[in-house]
Parts: structure tokens; C-alpha cells; sequence
């Protein structure tokens, strides 16, 4: 996020799109919503009517997989009614005639037809955006979990930039990460093409600046990308692999090509605090201690790095993970000793400049501090891009629009969409282990649209098969207006309704993020 | 009975709540009143944090699968195992044919430490999380 969650509120246009924020994001649905009692008005872009989209003053049916042809109508129209930010594109931005060039041969009737969103909805978002002082745009996985996901967000940027919604406070581009510390694990440089900081491995000034600090050669080559280990088959090119609390047998695409990647491992151990169904193919399973057993720190979606502590002793022999990296490390060869967290941080510190100031002693005091921090006197940056863009002028990237991987077809007429609910988290490894979670909400449902139901003699809770060119899962089908006709949604939370096994495979090249947000699917009744 | 403030393991909001602690365990949650996102709330997962922490079907001892079922072990037993294993692959496959997945779930130390050890003592880039999922 380019803000702070708390200024969210302050804005006086907030432009939703691809997250379902209510469900997925809850404190930050509650400053939009705040925001909207104050005045400011929400315009949210979604195919399906979710519970923000009754809250938005627009709300903008897209057909999934259309964002870039939407948010360039969106363009058109800022460019065409003079509400560019023509001051902001001289001083600080370059290549902004390719973007106006690509938007003035736009034909705006045609785009708008592609997106199946009314002209006039789109024109009167675009004044709402163009016309505010302060707007914000807030995305989640809709936006990135497409083929052309890194096209959808320089498009989004794009928009930001032409109408001047940046650099200043309450005002920005706010991409919402979805697990407690994703954000963190991007920062430390889990990533195959990053040290951390994003401090590229391909760079030999970098590279030679770890070398010193770790005392080895590092490897120059990018590595494999996630989906790319657990997608390689058995004759892949991974032999062994290392887990650390993760389940991609749940939350991979195509689990079939998982399953048979894992099984065909030489050797695969995982770490995690209970037997998840990736621990379930392991030859070696740790026992890990949980957040509430070990201290370090977190940092949540506005960059905020917080401190993690120790309420209670990890039960049984479990032990936490940075204990049984050092173990297997020396076993290795490679000695890695580190007292305590607040250790390992101080040579993250030195390493890592977003994170200079980091020091386990300054974020015990206050809220923690947001990065970038450049050195022990900094006090954290509540928002970015004030005065210069981090790479100095802010790139115009025109995209075009790319088709999904895979269109709905006579066969498998729907289009399929997953996503989350309130009431469970992830695989839910952790959400369904709580009897009250459990109580709220503990199967998967299939939304589907009225008409479509009715097409299938359909009755409100009655199991149905969900069937993909890649698999098959039962689940009980939810007639809502919510989904329109055509489209079906449901989470990928239960190992009962495993809905990965179906889902495609097709990914972004530039993120190497799957396209979870279409595939075509169709729906049967279950044999009585 | 005492409390420990800590942050929310659960979405990327990062809450900042206080443990409830007895008797060593912990046995309910409660928001932070003036943390800039709680701001005295928290969302139904956060205010059942504490069910997953004391759940019987945690893991308490290391596995090791013998005769295909994953049979108890000693810690000893299982490092020493896993290192060997590993150890094996890197050196007959070189470290690119080992893959390595950190945890969004775990804390910046633990994921710094884990892309360190795959760099260094496994010697590949191999290494990622689900960062997109």
C-alpha cells in the first residue's frame, strides 16, 4: 500500500476493484465504510454484486478477466473531459504519449461493449476519480490473479498517475496483502529473483554486498518460482524439497500436478503446527511453534512492521522455525548462531536499506514503524512517492487487453471465480481447528445465479458436481443474484470441496501468479 | 491471569491485540484500544485466535514416515535425517534441484533466516511463498 489503512478514511473517492474487502480485509472495509459516512463516495469494480458493491455509490459489473479494457474507457474519458493532471505528467512521469496515443485510438463504444459495463457508468467513475482531491484506489486479487495481472496493475498505476491520485497524503494506490505477513516475506527476499529489500539476485553489486556479509558465493541464476517447483511433475527438475508452514496441496492451481510433483519428490520436509494435507506426503514433518510461541516481527499491508510476542511456551517438543533452520544449517555446513529475533533483525538491518531502521528495541516502543526506515533516526514513511517515485519519474506501461487462458465453451459453459469468506482463512489449517469459525460457516457453497439454477432444476443447498477439464468436486450449490448469469464463485478454503483441483494453471509471466479468478467450468446435478 | 499485546497471525491488516494468559495458556484475545488499525476491534478470527493455539491436534513431536506412515521421532533423529537428505540432493543435483517455500504465516526473522539458509547452504535461488495464491 502506497497509504496508511487510517487514511483511507479520509478520502473523498475510494476505488475499489478485485478485493472483497467486507470479507477479506475487514479493518480496511471499515475505513471505506467510515469514509462513506463522512461523505466520500465508493465506487466499487467487481463482477459479482458483494456486500462493498451494495455499499458503492457505482458499482461496475465488469466481465472478469476485462480490467485493463475498463480502466483504459477510464483513461479516455479523464483525457477527453481535460481531467488529466497535466502538472503532475509534465513533473513527474515519463512516456505518457505512448499512453496517449494508445487511448486516443481507443473506440470507447467498443471497449465499454468488451467490459459489459454501461458507457455512462464508466464516464461518470471516471469524474468521480478525476474530479477528487483525494482518492484512493484499494486492489486485491482480482486485479493480480489474471494472466495479464502485472498489465492490470500497471493500468492501474497508469490511472493514478494520469488523474495525479499519488504522492500526497490520503491519496494513493493501496494493493491489500492477504496473509499476516506477506508482505514481510516479499521484504526478506523469500522470492526466487530477489535478496532482501528487492535487492536483486542478478545484480552483482548486491549479490557481492551478501557475499561479504554471508561469507560465500551466492548463485547468480533466478530461481524457480512456487508454481514452478510444485508443477514440475515427477521427472521435474526439484528432487527435494524444504516447507515451512505452507499448503500448497490446497492452495496451488491443478492439485492433481501437486500432488504428483510432491509424491514424486526424492525427499520433501515440512514444518507446520498441525498435519496439513502437504505434511501428510512428507518423509520428515516438524513440529513448529505458533505465532503466540516464539517473538519477532510482522509487516502488515501498510508496510507497518510490528513486533510479535511470546504469550506461552510451544507445547509439547515443538520448537520454532528459525531454531530448525539454525540445526539443519549447521548440519549443512553452514553455521548460522543467533541469540534471539531481535539478532537476526539487526543483520537485516544492515542488509536491507527499506529496513534500516528497524531495531527490535524501537518497535518495542509504539505501533511499530513503517518502511521505508532508512536508518535508527528515521520515523517511518506513513505514505510513499512524496516528491519522487522510488525508480524517479513514474512509467506510463499502455496494455492492451489479453484474453483469460480459458473462455467459457459449449462444454463448460461458466465461468468459475475463487475467492475467500469472513469466516475462514486460507486452507484453513488454522480457522477450521476453532469450533466457533466452524460453527459460522464449515462447507464450501457454489454461488450461483437464479436463472442458471433454474436451468438445472437447481434447489437452494443441493449438492452439486463441479466438473473442469482438470478435476471434479461436490459442493452445495447458493442461489444468489450476487454471481450474474454465467458466473459461479466459491472459496478455496475446505479440503472437503478441494477447488484447485479444477482450477487452471495458466499464470502471468512478469508475477508467475496463477489466473485463480477464471477457468470454465460446468455444473451437474448429483445422480439421486 | 496477565495479557500479552502481540499483532493478529491471521489477514494482512495486522491488528494489534492483546493474549489473555492463564495458568500458561492462552485462553482468549481482546483488541488493542488505541492501535492505529484495531482501534478496539478485531474481526471474528481475531477474536478466536487462541482456539487454533490449544488445539489437540497440534503437532508436539517430530515425524519421520517408516514403512509409509509417519511414525514419532527424536528431534536428533529427524535433523540428522533431513539434513542428510538434503545434503545428498546438493551434492549429486547441485542446490538447483532442491526448492525451498517460506511461510507468509511466519515472522520476517524466521522467512530472513530460511532464504538465507537456501542461498547459502543449499546454494539455489530456488525459494518462494505464496505470495499470489
Amino acid at each position: 500500500m502506497t497509504n496508511s489503512i487510517n487514511e483511507i478514511e479520509n478520502a473523498e473517492v475510494i476505488l475499489v476493484s478485485g478485493s472483497n474487502t467486507t470479507e477479506a480485509h475487514p479493518q480496511v472495509a471499515r475505513r471505506m465504510l467510515a469514509a462513506v459516512d463522512r461523505g466520500a463516495r465508493l465506487i466499487v469494480i467487481d463482477p459479482r454484486r458483494t456486500r462493498l458493491a451494495e455499499c458503492a455509490h457505482l458499482h461496475l459489473p465488469l466481465k472478469p478477466g476485462t480490467d485493463i479494457p475498463l480502466l483504459n474507457a477510464m483513461m479516455r474519458v479523464l483525457l477527453d473531459e481535460g481531467l488529466a493532471d497535466d502538472l503532475f505528467i509534465e513533473m513527474r512521469t515519463e512516456n505518457f504519449l505512448a499512453l496517449r496515443d494508445m487511448l486516443n485510438r481507443l473506440d470507447l463504444e467498443e471497449t465499454a461493449a468488451l467490459t459489459g459495463v454501461p458507457l455512462p457508468l464508466i464516464r461518470q467513475a471516471a469524474q468521480l476519480y478525476g474530479r477528487a482531491r483525494k482518492a484512493v484506489i484499494c486492489y486485491c486479487l482480482g486485479i493480480t490473479q489474471h494472466v495479464c495481472g502485472t498489465e492490470n496493475v500497471q493500468t492501474i498505476a497508469n490511472l493514478a498517475m494520469l488523474a495525479g491520485q499519488i504522492e500526497k497524503e490520503d491519496t494513493g494506490v493501496d494493493p491489500l496483502r492477504g496473509q499476516n505477513n506477506v508482505q514481510g516475506a516479499c521484504d526478506m527476499g523469500a522470492l526466487p529473483n530477489m535478496l532482501p529489500s528487492y535487492q536483486g539476485v542478478h545484480n552483482e553489486d548486491y549479490r557481492e554486498k551478501f557475499e561479504r556479509a554471508w561469507g560465500m558465493r551466492l548463485p547468480e541464476a533466478t530461481g524457480l518460482s512456487l508454481v514452478e517447483m510444485t508443477h514440475g511433475g515427477p521427472q521435474g527438475p526439484i528432487r527435494g524439497m524444504y516447507i515451512m508452514g505452507e499448503n500448497p496441496m490446497l492452495s496451488d492451481p491443478t492439485l492433481n500436478k501437486v500432488e504428483e510433483t510432491l509424491r514424486g519428490l526424492d525427499f520433501l520436509a515440512v514444518s507446520d503446527i498441525f498435519l496439513t494435507e502437504t505434511a501428510q506426503l512428507a518423509q520428515v514433518v516438524f513440529p513448529a511453534a505458533c505465532f503466540a510461541e516464539k517473538s519477532g516481527t510482522f509487516t502488515n499491508s501498510e508496510r507497518r512492521v510490528q513486533m510479535v510476542r511470546q504469550a506461552t511456551q510451544p507445547p509439547g517438543e515443538c520448537r520454532a522455525d528459525s531454531e530448525i533452520i539454525m540445526e539443519l544449517s549447521a548440519r549443512l555446513g553452514y553455521a548460522m548462531k543467533y541469540g534471539s529475533s531481535g539478532e537476526v533483525m539487526e543483520e537485516i538491518a544492515l542488509l536491507s536499506p527499506i529496513y534500516g531502521g528497524m531495531y527490535h528495541d524501537r518497535l518495542e516502543q509504539g505501533w511499530g514503524l513503517q518502511w521505508p526506515c532508512w536508518d535508527r533516526n528515521h520515523p517511518g514513511t506513513p505514505f510513499l512517492h512524496k516528491y519522487y517515485f522510488t525508480r524517479g519519474r513514474g512509467h506510463f506501461m499502455p496494455a492492451g487487453h489479453t484474453a483469460p487462458g480459458e473462455a467459457p465453451d459449449q462444454e463448460y459453459p461458466l465461468l468459475l471465480m475463487t475467492g475467500r469468506i469472513y469466516h475462514q482463512y486460507h486452507t484453513g489449517t488454522m480457522t477450521r481447528k476453532s469450533e466457533r469459525l466452524t460453527r459460522e460457516c464449515d462447507h464450501a457453497v457454489l454461488q450461483i445465479n437464479p436463472t442458471d439454477a433454474k436451468g438445472l432444476c437447481l434447489r437452494q443447498g443441493e449438492p452439486v458436481r463441479l466438473l473442469s477439464r482438470r478435476g471434479e468436486i461436490t459442493l452445495a450449490a447458493s442461489i444468489t443474484d450476487q454471481v450474474a448469469s454465467g458466473m459461479v464463485y466459491t472459496t478455496f478454503h475446505f479440503h472437503e470441496a478441494p477447488i484447485n483441483q479444477l482450477t487452471n494453471d495458466a499464470f502471468d509471466s512478469g508475477s508467475r501468479c496463477p489466473e485463480y479468478k477464471v477457468c470454465a467450468v460446468r455444473v451437474a446435478k448429483v445422480a439421486p | 491471569m496477565h495479557d500479552v499485546l502481540t499483532t493478529c497471525v491471521y489477514c494482512g491488516c495486522g491488528c494489534g491485540l492483546y493474549l489473555h494468559v492463564e495458568d500458561g495458556l492462552v485462553c482468549g484475545s481482546q483488541p488493542s484500544r488505541h492501535h492505529p488499525v484495531s482501534r478496539d476491534n478485531l474481526c471474528v478470527k481475531g477474536w478466536h485466535i487462541h482456539e487454533s493455539v490449544n488445539h489437540p491436534d497440534r503437532l508436539t513431536t517430530p515425524l519421520i514416515r517408516k514403512n509409509g506412515v509417519l511414525t514419532p521421532a527424536t528431534w536428533e533423529e529427524a535433523l540428522d535425517f533431513t539434513a542428510q537428505q538434503l545434503g545428498r540432493i546438493r551434492d549429486q543435483h547441485t542446490g538447483k534441484a532442491i526448492g525451498v517455500l517460506t511461510s507468509a504465516k511466519c515472522t520476517n526473522e524466521e522467512n530472513y533466516l530460511l532464504q538465507k539458509f537456501a542461498r547459502t547452504a543449499l546454494g539455489t535461488n530456488n525459494v518462494d511463498h505464496c505470495a499470489r495464491l
